[in-house]
């Protein structure tokens, strides 16, 4: 029996593989290395030629302003939440759990939506802001509510499993020890937390680096002004400047990788750790 | 450093964990808390310590009311069923914490640290981490990082749970021999009563978030404050008092004056097995021998269908020649009855059978 059946598994197996490899081509290769076509086909200098464009400064420049800003703030949140799901039993702690999740099921147009609702000249916040003459919407503060939008879930949900498993014994232990709540903060509980929070750091970043949706509905995307670089690649798509287009799409493609392989060095760091 | 409990209560929720506790753990002795689990002990244990804020009552220790005192500040060394070491600190950081976090002088910290490492005997093994040793290693860096900071009570919860069988055994004798060298008032958390008579000087019994007997291992064994205590101590038979083994029974001094519905406790060590009958005996059937070496467990199945279970030792043992399926005669040497116990108390117990 086993002889006539592994043969067949062995089938299934290289079936399934090459099943796998042909869609994975297919739907992320190919493209991944079109964009890299496009932007270098007709050399270089085209391409630094578009670095060299005013516009697309701006917009990168835009793009790492809005990870500046989402990131270390949905990072100190993402903390506090993680702490206060994980070692807390409240009423209401199942409801604050699927909120923290809303942004990942809410389509991004429908977030950027509103916070033009919200925040918009007649919004409820937005009228009080404008009484101060502050602007919000198309301009960078709306640009950064609608990236924090976004980006609010990562840190959280990556922390959480690894507090939950981490349990409150070390905790305990350092408070029978003398240690003040800070101290346990960054001698225990962080030590022990961190490859996880690295990572949500990571995703959070590149979520906030690659918005487009709600950023694009928020912003108005001002060529120049309020354009991050997705708005910018899809502006300039628009308007037929291909070089331009494809040499800011080979950026933020950069910029993903770099991400992916920074995670990818986390992983295989936190695999070890595991093993020791 | 003594530790004085007034009136301790503590409540989660619906699930009271302690009732009115009053207790007092003299200075420098080892004493065991020792129940099942959900009889409250562990909440004891960490409402000395701190880790839990009794609702009610006062805990005295050292002669000052610290109830509301905050743990850092109540100097109590506190080891934890699991180890709960600090995984990213080798063996000598996890010592040297407590010392780091009271800024000890370095020279000094590092002087302690050595002389703990080799009171626990693992002088090689400083540079490892936690995730390298074996249980029983991890758990005596728990107690080494815990006394590191000289606290004035040393507080064990479930201390060996997690450890096997035989480090089990070691790790108790250590501890034991420890104690004897140090003299730190001690406290432990066990649901284990050998482990409970074998170490501790003295045995806190609860039950149900109450103190069911306080005393020596030999007090409560010989005498049980409770039928609670007689059957987690120990095991015991449960019997109806009208059995027709103790026709011949005279109960004193607990027999009562209202009805005779109170059940009987005798030790499965307290029967004579005889091979011919006297005339305080009854007439029996053996249905199960076990054999553990050094203890031989019978199960006789009297005439009036009430089953009971006596140990004999090795003499005893070649002597009568148990097997199932032999008629012997039976009588209890010792029988207990406790005034008010309902026989519904018994269905705590293992052995206890009034079929």
């Amino acid at each position: 029996m086993l002889t006539i059946n592994l043969p067949k598994t062995f089938k299934v197996k290289y079936l399934l593989i090459a099943l796998a490899l042909f869609y994975l081509i297919l739907v992320l290769l190919l493209p991944a290395i079109a964009v890299f076509y496009e932007a270098f086909h007709k050399g270089v200098e085209p391409f630094i030629q578009a670095m060299g464009d005013r516009n697309f400064q701006s917009a990168l420049q835009l793009t790492v302003v809005m990870a500046l800003i989402s990131v270390p703030l949905n990072t100190v949140f993402g903390l506090c939440a993680a702490w206060v799901l994980a070692r807390n039993q409240f009423p209401g702690r199942a409801l604050f759990l699927s909120v923290l999740d809303l942004p990942f099921s809410i389509s991004p147009v429908v977030a950027g939506l509103m916070i033009v609702l919200l925040y918009g000249k007649n919004g409820w916040i937005g009228s009080w802001f404008a009484s101060w003459d502050i602007q919000i919407i198309f301009s960078v503060p709306g640009m950064a509510i609608a990236t924090i939008f976004v980006t609010l879930p990562f840190v959280a949900r990556e922390v959480i499993p690894v507090l939950e498993e981490l349990g409150p014994e070390q905790e305990e232990a350092a408070r029978t020890l003398g240690a003040k709540d800070w101290q346990i903060f960054w001698r225990v509980t962080l030590p022990n937390i961190r490859w996880g929070l690295l990572y949500g750091v990571l995703l959070t970043n590149a979520r906030a680096m690659g918005e487009f949706g709600a950023v694009a509905v928020v912003s108005g995307s001002i060529l120049g002004k309020t354009s991050t670089l997705p708005i910018f690649v899809e502006q300039e798509y628009k308007n037929y400047q291909t070089e331009a287009a494809f040499g800011a799409a080979v950026v933020l493609a950069l910029l993903a990788v770099v991400t992916l392989v920074l995670k990818e060095i986390l992983e295989q760091r936190t695999g070890h750790h595991k093993a020791v | 450093m003594s530790i004085i409990i007034n009136n301790v209560s503590k409540q989660f929720g619906d699930f009271t964990a302690l009732k009115d506790i009053n207790l007092e753990v003299p200075d420098g002795k080892l004493v065991a808390l020792l129940g099942p689990s959900g009889s409250g002990k562990s909440t004891l244990l960490r409402a000395i310590a701190g880790l839990e804020e009794p609702d009610q009552g006062q805990i005295i220790i050292n002669g000052q009311d610290a109830t509301h005192v905050d743990i850092r500040k109540r100097n109590i060394g506190f080891v934890f069923q699991h180890y709960a070491l600090f995984k990213h600190l080798t063996i000598r950081q996890n010592i040297a914490f407590g010392l780091e976090i009271r800024k000890h002088p370095p020279a000094k910290t590092k002087e302690r640290v050595e002389e703990l490492l080799s009171l626990i005997q693992l002088e090689g093994l400083g540079n490892r981490y936690p995730s390298q040793l074996s249980g029983g290693q991890r758990q005596r860096v728990a107690l080494a990082r815990a006394l590191a900071v000289q606290p004035q009570v040393l507080l064990l919860d479930e201390p060996f749970g997690a450890l096997d069988a035989k480090v089990r055994k070691e790790l108790r004798a250590w501890l034991r021999k420890l104690h004897d060298e140090v003299h730190l008032t001690s406290v432990f958390v066990t649901h284990d009563q050998e482990e409970a008579m074998e170490v501790a000087d003295e045995i806190v019994v609860m039950s149900n978030g109450k103190i069911e007997q306080v005393g020596t291992a030999e007090e409560i064994y010989e005498h049980p404050a409770s039928p609670f205590v007689m059957g987690f101590i120990g095991e015991v038979n449960v019997l109806p008092r009208n059995a027709s083994l103790f026709n011949y029974h005279a109960f004193e001094p607990h027999s009562s004056n209202n009805g005779h519905q109170e059940p009987v406790f005798v030790r499965p060590h307290d029967f004579e097995l005889l091979t011919e009958a006297d005339d305080a005996s009854v007439a029996g059937t053996i249905k199960r021998v076990i054999h553990l070496g050094s203890e031989i467990q019978v199960e006789v199945l009297l005439m009036d269908n009430t089953a009971v279970l006596a140990y004999l030792n090795r003499e005893q043992g070649q002597q009568l020649n148990p097997k199932a399926g032999k008629k012997v005669f039976i009588k209890p040497r010792v029988a207990k009855v406790f005034a008010g116990a309902s026989s519904a108390a018994s269905t705590h117990f293992i052995y206890g059978t009034g079929i």
